[in-house]
């Protein structure tokens, strides 16, 4: 993976005496000691992050934890106090105005959380906004505009004026506003919050398509952390201005860095994220090349269960025996475990999500078994596993 | 504070308006300027008949309300315009409004661009703000001295008076206007990587247009009420007529000459308010 987008010591201190206050921060001065002293605002400090070429990077945190600052600083739109921006092995922080428009122009596009449409121009106009400022001839900025109108979804409004449109849709005119210029990065500032549940995730799979189509590189702030996890390659937690954490969403959801990012997790909605490999457990098996009857009932007395998952020698899972079948095959002295296997068990893979087995995990009395992708038995799941880890245990079994 | 002498304040204006006049020249160039705009109006006023005169305001009004039509503005258009025919008044009104169309002008394509500076720059607008609330405040018979110094008798001084006097509502709103357009449009433009002119030309102008044309509409009225002002200097119309009666002590022609102005007034800040809404959609 390259890396698209690096930031180092990226600072934004808000006010009049910059200079004192950014000495403050040095100093390590609190916060509030600085806002006290100088009456300045740290607005972000000091943050370091990359962000690589293709994913989707979502930064998360509370009200006024200096999302939106950080996002302005990478096209400038909020001048940096300090620290450097690396576009591309550019230094953004370096170029001349110029140079910084044609970056603006042609390298990355912003959705804004409250949309930002121009009220005087329609929405095909407001689409097109982008490429008339390139000075793109009018035929082809009409069908760019067009393309990006379709691909969010908003077709047959063309000639409407954003203030006849719901909040969900002037939204989708923004995001057709930046998308029909064609960036190689999108800087999405709450770019979802108005849409209504069902078109969000229209939405999200609209942007996951992108990235994965089109290669985009795209830095999301969302409020929502299902909407974090559900579209974020890595997810960066703010607050404070301060970077508290970055990490896939796994990492995020197992390995929460502090109490701030637990609270942040707490009430997600894990069944979406979580996948069968994150619950299951080490199977307890016997082998049908190998074991008989006897050892078969020994390991269940020793494990206190009464079904056995069978598997071969290569481990292919081959099904489930019961403890009174294996019983009745000691009794007719019967030394073959294949005449009592049962073959229709409930089967995942190993990424399925645990939301798509829920129903499963209720109804079958019978462990799930957990295949790879070579129909080898890697785990199984118990009912327990399912509902605690939708509790917010989930996950640490398997370490 | 009684045994200080009187700060000789009056001479010096008096020593600084003759000491402009060595600039005869110059203001000379003004007056041509002035007078070959006023000259066009006049000359145009002065070819329409009057039929086709009320015809294109009429249908310009028909136009500009195609959306919702104002049946009242249009009567008022027609009856409003024979009444001043009846009364004898036209060529007097086709004077006025020839005032009014070249102070506003004026004041347009000065006191826009002006604002638009108030509003790019903080200086600019601590240095004009009060000149502006000098200039209107300052009462406007005060303005006819030195613009016949400089300017002479006649239409030239009338025009340069009006748009002393009422430019500053176009200037005002437009600053108040590019001001007023919300920072994220702004911040949108910039992101986009707009040039300043593109920021302006496509996003604070368009966006800040109404309250723009409610400065030149207010423009428009104060210099219609410079009208019996500027006759004193020799700026003929309607404000002449009003001007006469009330040397002749006739109540009867000054009410109808005044009722004249009246009428141009409405029919004149309904159409620019027309207009405004007509643009704005
Ligand atoms: N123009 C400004 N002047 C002064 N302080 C500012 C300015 N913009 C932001 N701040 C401050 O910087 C901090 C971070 O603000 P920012 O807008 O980045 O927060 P955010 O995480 O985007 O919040 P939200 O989720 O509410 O959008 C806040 O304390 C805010 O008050
Ligand atoms: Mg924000």
């Amino acid at each position: 993976m390259t890396t698209k987008v690096e930031v180092k010591n990226l600072t934004k201190i808000f006010g009049k005496r910059v200079n004192k206050a950014k000495e403050l921060l040095m100093a390590g001065a609190s916060k509030a000691d600085i806002l006290k002293e100088t009456g300045a605002t740290v607005g972000v400090d000091r943050a370091n992050f990359t962000v690589d070429e293709g994913e989707i990077f979502v930064i998360m945190g509370l009200s006024g934890s200096g999302k939106s600052t950080t996002i302005r600083m990478l096209n400038r739109l909020i001048e940096p106090t300090n620290g450097q921006v690396i576009l591309d092995g550019q230094d953004v922080m370096a170029m001349s105005k110029d140079e910084l428009r044609e970056i603006r122009r042609h390298k990355m596009s912003m959705v804004f959380q409250n949309f930002a449409l121009l009220p005087n121009r329609t929405v095909l106009e407001n689409a097109e906004y982008g490429l008339e400022i390139q000075g793109v001839d009018k035929a082809t900025r009409e069908k760019q505009a067009n393309d990006a109108l379709e691909m969010v979804g908003l077709t047959g409004y063309n000639d409407q004026y954003p203030t006849q449109l719901s909040g969900g849709m002037q939204q989708r005119v923004g995001l057709a506003r930046a998308l029909a210029n064609d960036p190689e990065i999108l800087l999405m500032d709450e770019a979802f919050s108005a849409l209504d549940p069902l078109n969000r995730k229209e939405m999200q799979n609209e942007l996951l398509d992108l990235q994965e189509n089109m290669q985009k590189t795209i830095i999301f702030i969302s409020h929502d952390l299902n909407e974090a996890l559900r579209i974020g390659d890595h997810i960066m937690i703010m607050r404070d201005g301060e970077i508290v954490q970055i990490g896939s969403p796994e990492e995020i959801l197992t390995h929460p860095a502090n109490d701030y990012v637990e609270r942040f997790i707490e009430d997600v909605d894990r069944s979406k994220v979580l996948t069968a490999s994150r619950v299951m457990i080490r199977p307890v098996t016997v082998n049908i090349d190998k074991d008989g009857p006897r050892i078969t009932l020994r390991r269940m007395r020793e494990n206190e269960i009464s079904s056995l998952y069978v598997i071969d020698n290569q481990h292919h899972m081959v099904g489930l025996v019961d403890a009174r079948d294996v019983i009745q095959l000691i009794k007719d002295n019967n030394r073959d475990l294949s005449s009592i296997i049962n073959h229709d068990v409930p089967t995942v893979e190993m990424d399925t999500p645990l939301k798509s087995m829920m129903d499963e995990a209720s109804h079958s009395p019978l462990p799930i078994a957990v295949l790879d992708d070579r129909n080898r038995l890697q785990g199984i799941i118990i009912r327990g596993a399912v509902l605690d880890a939708l509790n917010g245990n989930g996950g640490d079994s398997h370490d | 504070m009684t045994s200080l002498p009187k700060l000789p304040l009056a001479k010096w204006v008096n020593e600084f308006v003759s000491w402009l006049t060595q600039f005869e020249g110059f203001f000379q160039a003004i007056t041509n300027f002035l007078n070959a705009i006023i000259n066009s109006f006049q000359w145009l006023f002065d070819l329409l008949p009057q039929w086709l005169f009320v015809a294109i305001i009429m249908g310009l009004t028909l136009y500009l309300n195609r959306k919702k039509q104002k049946w009242s503005l249009l009567l008022l258009e027609f009856f409003g315009f024979w009444y001043i025919s009846n009364q004898g008044y036209w060529r007097d009104m086709t004077q006025t409004l020839t005032l009014v169309l070249t102070s506003s002008l004026i004041a347009i394509v000065i006191g826009i661009p002006l604002g638009i500076w108030m509003a790019k720059s903080d200086k600019v607008r601590t240095v004009v703000n009060p000149i502006l609330d000098f200039m209107q405040t300052m009462p406007a018979f005060v303005y006819l001295i030195p613009a016949v110094a400089f300017f002479g008798i006649g239409m030239a001084p009338g025009v340069v008076a009006s748009v002393i006097f009422a430019m500053p509502p176009t200037v005002r709103m437009t600053n108040l206007g590019i001001r007023q357009v919300p920072y994220d449009l702004i911040e949108a433009a910039n992101s986009f990587g707009s040039t300043s002119w593109q920021k302006l030309t496509q996003v604070q102008l368009p966006i800040a247009k109404s309250t723009i044309m409610a400065g030149v509409n207010q423009s428009m009225m104060l210099s219609l009420s410079m009208v019996v002002i500027a006759s004193m200097i020799g700026a003929m119309g309607l404000g002449t007529k009003v001007y006469f009666a009330v040397g002749r002590n006739d109540a009867g022609s000054g009410f109808t000459a005044g009722f004249a102005i009246v009428i141009l007034a409405i029919i004149l800040d309904r159409v620019t308010q027309a207009f405004n809404q007509s643009k704005n959609k």
